[in-house]
Order: structure tokens, then C-alpha cells, then sequence
């Protein structure tokens, strides 16, 4: 036992001695010393995390969109590939009150006054807006994309997210909305027929549609110059993180030169197509 | 006063002495907690995200609205699950050699709706039945969650029932028989009046945490107490509308409790 633990144990304590003796090139000069772990930068994203947001739950690729715009913020802060740790954590653990174990946590969070009382939120990474999906092959599916007739339909949504929100407030259907844990339970509702159409951000929409929902079917985004529509998404935040400026500046020069424009061109579906919905009412 | 023995007098004595102690005991716990607990580093934090006045008083008509929802499921479960519940209990108590399936199908029964986890079920059956091609309203998640919980909470009861029956002495059968009682009448008059009385205290924690599991339903989609409070939680990233979830909850389980524990205190009374 002795004898196979001690190359091991020399090989770590090498190791270790390399890391520490390692120049530290991660961390510029705004984010320096305001990490959870000195030189690395610690992001989290939901469990599971979601296309086209993240592909294959597996944020460590880089591939899908709030993957690569977490890459992206971390390398305008002087954090390569490498320097980037990822967690997981729910929502209620996201907002709970004490010590966060993640610099900034990426899962489509909408910014909320009601939750900048608690948390706080970077500048806006993404706006998006609701979209409608229904089912091929059911009596929704040839709902003209009008606010009167979509009102008429049995509305479905993940609770907690802003769609709920939104159908109470903008939407207002006559009947009762069914709430449910996550995407996939939305999803099985529908496919049991027990809602007519279901409500989610446009991206997400167009992803359920196109890929998670059998005869998906999108009718239509809602305009964005409606009043709770445009959902913004931000990184949120540990209240009162001193790295919020840094990531903000980040996120700022990310939108200047172009990159956010690049990664949804490469990572989110041309909602183009997504015909918008008529506000008569 | 003056007519209480020496002894009485002692024991009164005794009983004061105790209350005061146990008064001043509770207090000075309840002091310290209310003493100390604010000194705590993060205590602000903590009272911003779970006792929040604003939070609670904003969202609370709310809750209390979609607790109705708790009360009518648990409402129409309740008598469904009692009557299933004497039906298994029969079941496995059969005693003609004939109706030994019965038997089986009622050892199988327990077995099976007692070891499955029930949110398995609720999905498993709140999704999986609908999506077979039922319509509307036939596939409402409010039916189909109903018939889980009946599931479910049948089989905890059957069992209760059935342990009930089986402390029935052997003898009442016997004497009931030489009565000439039929084998159902016996049942009907003689064992389950006695089995059912004595099995009211043990029911009762089943009728208590069937309340609380009728919130298992706002997984396949009603809006009831707990899902309307998840709703609020994310909307404003604050846990209290689950404390205000927690003091509808407790309004009603703990009178049930303590009901249960009075019936239970009545009964150990009746035979000592």
C-alpha cells in the first residue's frame, strides 16, 4: 500500500509546487483579488443547463449561447478558457441568503426590480422576448396569432420563469394557467393535451419547437415594445459583489465591438421567421 | 384550603413549584433565541429573504386563495381513499380458499403503492395516463393527481385497517359464528365497528400528511398553495412567501395533530 501511495504523493506534492510557482496571468487589473478563488473565476448555470443556452449540459465545451457569453465576459476580465470553473445551482440556491460558491451564475435570469433587492444583476447580455408554441395536429395549432384568439387557449408555462408573469399581466386567457418544474414537464403536458400552448422566451421557444417538442409548432412572438416584453437577461450576482463593475465594463465592450451580435448569430435560431402577434384587444 | 391533607397540600406545592420552573425555563429559552439569533453576522440577510412583512402581507390573499385548492383536492380524496382503503384492507383478510387471489392482489397492492416513491407516481400517472390519448376533460391533471394520492394513501390505510382487524380477538369471530352470523355479517357488525374505532388515532397521521401531499400535485400543474408560493419565490428571489405557505399549512395541521393526540390519549384512558 505504502509502497504504490508514495510516487503519488511526490508526484502531487511536484505538482503542486509547479501551480504555486506558476506566474499568475489570469485576473486583470479590475478583477483582481475580487474572485471567489484567487486567479480563477467560478460561473454557474443551471442543473440541468438547457439548448440552445447550453448544449449537451456540458458548459464546460463553450458551446451554446450563455456558455460562450460566459467564455466571452470571462476572457474581457483576463480569464482564459482554463481559469474558468464551473458549477451548478438552482434557482433557491442562487438567491438564498449567505456566501454564493459562484462569481456570477448565467440561466436566463430576467432583471427584476423585485429581485435587485436580494441579488444584483450585470448589464443586459440578451433580450429576448415571449413566444407562443403550440402542437401540430391539435385543434391550437391553426390559432390565427392574434391576442383575442390566442386568449381562448389553455395556457401552460415553467413556473418561476417570466412567462407566468407575463400571460397574468399582458396575455390575460380566459382559462386558468397550468404551472410546471422545467421545460421537460411543460413539454409532457402538451404532449398529453392537458394545455393547448405553452409560453416561453423566444430562443427557448424556437429551440422546444424545433427540437424537444414533437410537432412543435411556434405561432408567433409577442411584440417587444410591449410593455413587460422585452425580457432582459443579466448575470446575476452576489448583492453587492465588488465585481460587478468589472463584469458590467466586460459586458459593455462585449456589445460594442460586436461579440454578443456574433455568438447569437452562431448559438440562437433566426427568430426572423417567428411571425409577431397581433396586441388587438 | 384548610381541609387538604398534609399530603395534598405537599403535592400542591410540588405542582407550583414545577409550573414556575418550567415557565421560567421556556422564557429564558425563548429570550436567548430572540436575544441572540439577530446578533448572528448574516441575520439581516436571513430576515430580508424569509421574514419579509412587505413580502408576506403582499402575497398572502394570494396563498390563501390558492390554498382552496388544497382544501378541495384533500376534500374529495379523503372519502375515496377510506372507502379503496377498506376495500384492500378486506381483500387480504378473505378467508375462503377460493378467493385466494384476492389475497395476493391485495399483498401485491400494498406492496407495490406503499414502496414507490408517490411523486413517481404522480407523474408517472398525472402525464403518463393523459398522454394515451384521453381528451378533455378526461385527461385533467386534477383527476388523474387525484386518483395518484388515492392510490397511494389507500395502501398506508388498507394496512392500518387491516392490523385493525386482526386485533379483533379470535374469539368475537367464534362467538358471532355461533350466533349464526354469516362470514360478511360478522365483518359488517361485529369486527370492523371495533377494528375501525381502535385504528381512528393511527388514521389520523395519515389524514395529516395527506394534506400536506395534496401539494405534490402542483407538479403535473394546478396552481395550489406551494406552486403559487415557488411562483412568488423566483418572481421576487425571496423564500417568504414559503413561510406564509408554512402558517396556512400549520393552521390546519396543528389542531389536527392535537386532535389526533386527544383521541389518542381518550382511547389509552378507556383501556387502563
Amino acid at each position: 500500500m505504502k509502497s504504490r501511495l508514495l510516487p503519488l504523493l511526490i508526484s502531487a506534492v511536484a505538482a503542486a509546487t509547479l501551480l504555486a510557482t506558476a506566474p499568475a496571468f489570469a485576473a486583470n487589473e479590475c478583477s483582481a483579488g475580487k474572485t471567489l478563488n484567487s486567479d480563477r473565476l467560478t460561473v454557474a448555470t443551471g442543473n440541468p443547463a438547457y439548448p440552445p443556452w447550453v448544449m449537451n449540459d456540458a458548459p464546460e465545451s463553450g458551446e451554446g449561447f450563455e456558455s460562450a457569453v460566459a467564455f466571452a465576459v470571462a476572457e474581457r476580465m483576463g480569464f482564459d478558457k482554463s481559469s474558468v470553473d464551473w458549477v451548478r445551482t438552482s434557482f433557491d440556491e442562487a438567491i438564498q441568503p449567505g456566501e454564493k460558491n459562484f462569481d456570477f451564475n448565467l440561466q436566463q435570469y430576467s432583471i427584476k426590480p423585485e429581485r435587485l433587492e436580494v441579488v444584483d444583476f450585470s448589464e443586459v447580455y440578451y433580450t429576448t422576448t415571449m413566444a407562443v408554441v403550440v402542437r401540430e395536429g391539435t385543434a391550437a395549432a391553426d390559432t390565427a396569432a392574434t391576442a383575442s384568439s390566442l386568449k381562448k387557449l389553455k395556457f401552460g408555462a415553467a413556473a418561476g420563469t417570466s412567462s407566468q408573469p407575463f400571460l397574468e399581466k399582458v396575455l390575460q386567457p380566459e382559462q386558468a394557467t397550468l404551472l410546471y418544474d422545467d421545460n421537460a414537464d411543460v413539454v409532457a403536458a402538451i404532449t398529453a393535451n392537458q394545455i393547448d400552448a405553452i409560453v416561453f422566451d423566444l430562443p427557448s421557444a424556437l429551440f422546444v419547437s424545433a427540437v424537444q417538442l414533437e410537432g412543435g409548432k411556434l405561432i408567433g412572438q409577442f411584440p417587444v415594445e410591449n410593455n413587460e416584453a422585452p425580457d432582459n437577461f443579466g448575470l446575476l450576482m452576489a448583492k453587492g459583489n465588488p465585481l460587478k463593475e468589472c463584469v458590467d465594463e466586460a459586458i459593455k465592450s462585449l456589445h460594442e465591438d460586436g461579440t454578443f451580435k456574433d455568438l447569437e448569430a452562431t448559438w440562437l435560431a433566426d427568430a426572423t421567421g417567428a411571425p409577431v402577434i397581433d396586441m388587438d384587444k | 384550603m384548610s381541609q387538604l391533607s398534609p399530603r395534598k397540600r405537599y403535592e400542591q406545592q410540588e405542582r407550583r413549584r414545577s409550573l414556575l420552573i418550567a415557565t421560567a425555563s421556556l422564557l429564558s429559552v425563548c429570550a436567548a433565541l430572540y436575544y441572540f439569533v439577530p446578533k448572528a453576522p448574516g441575520w439581516d440577510a436571513v430576515k430580508r429573504s424569509f421574514f419579509n412583512w412587505p413580502i408576506l402581507e403582499k402575497t398572502f390573499p394570494t396563498l390563501l386563495k390558492a390554498f382552496l385548492w388544497d382544501i378541495a383536492i384533500f376534500a374529495w380524496s379523503l372519502p375515496l381513499i377510506m372507502v379503496l382503503a377498506l376495500a384492500i384492507a378486506l381483500c387480504r383478510n378473505v378467508r375462503k380458499p377460493a378467493l385466494f387471489p384476492l389475497r395476493v392482489f391485495g399483498a401485491l397492492y400494498t406492496d407495490i403503492f406503499r414502496g414507490v416513491p408517490i411523486i413517481l407516481l404522480v407523474y408517472l400517472i398525472g402525464f403518463g395516463v393523459p398522454g394515451l390519448g384521453l381528451s378533455r376533460p378526461w385527461n385533467s391533471p386534477y383527476l388523474w393527481g387525484t386518483v395518484t394520492l388515492v392510490l397511494t394513501y389507500s395502501a398506508y390505510v388498507a394496512e392500518v385497517l387491516r392490523s385493525g382487524i386482526e386485533s379483533v380477538h379470535k374469539s368475537q369471530r367464534a362467538a358471532s359464528e355461533s350466533l349464526g352470523l354469516s362470514e360478511a355479517d360478522t365483518m359488517r357488525y361485529v369486527i370492523l365497528p371495533q377494528a375501525i374505532r381502535r385504528q381512528v388515532p393511527a388514521m389520523m397521521n395519515f389524514v395529516i400528511a395527506l394534506q400536506k401531499d395534496v401539494a405534490l400535485l402542483s407538479f403535473i400543474g394546478p396552481v395550489e398553495l406551494l406552486r403559487q408560493a415557488n411562483v412568488y419565490k423566483s418572481l421576487m428571489a425571496n423564500f417568504t412567501p414559503y413561510v406564509g405557505a408554512a402558517i396556512i399549512f400549520l393552521c390546519v395541521t396543528i389542531p389536527a395533530t392535537r386532535y389526533a393526540d386527544y383521541l389518542l390519549a381518550k382511547q389509552r384512558s378507556v383501556r387502563t
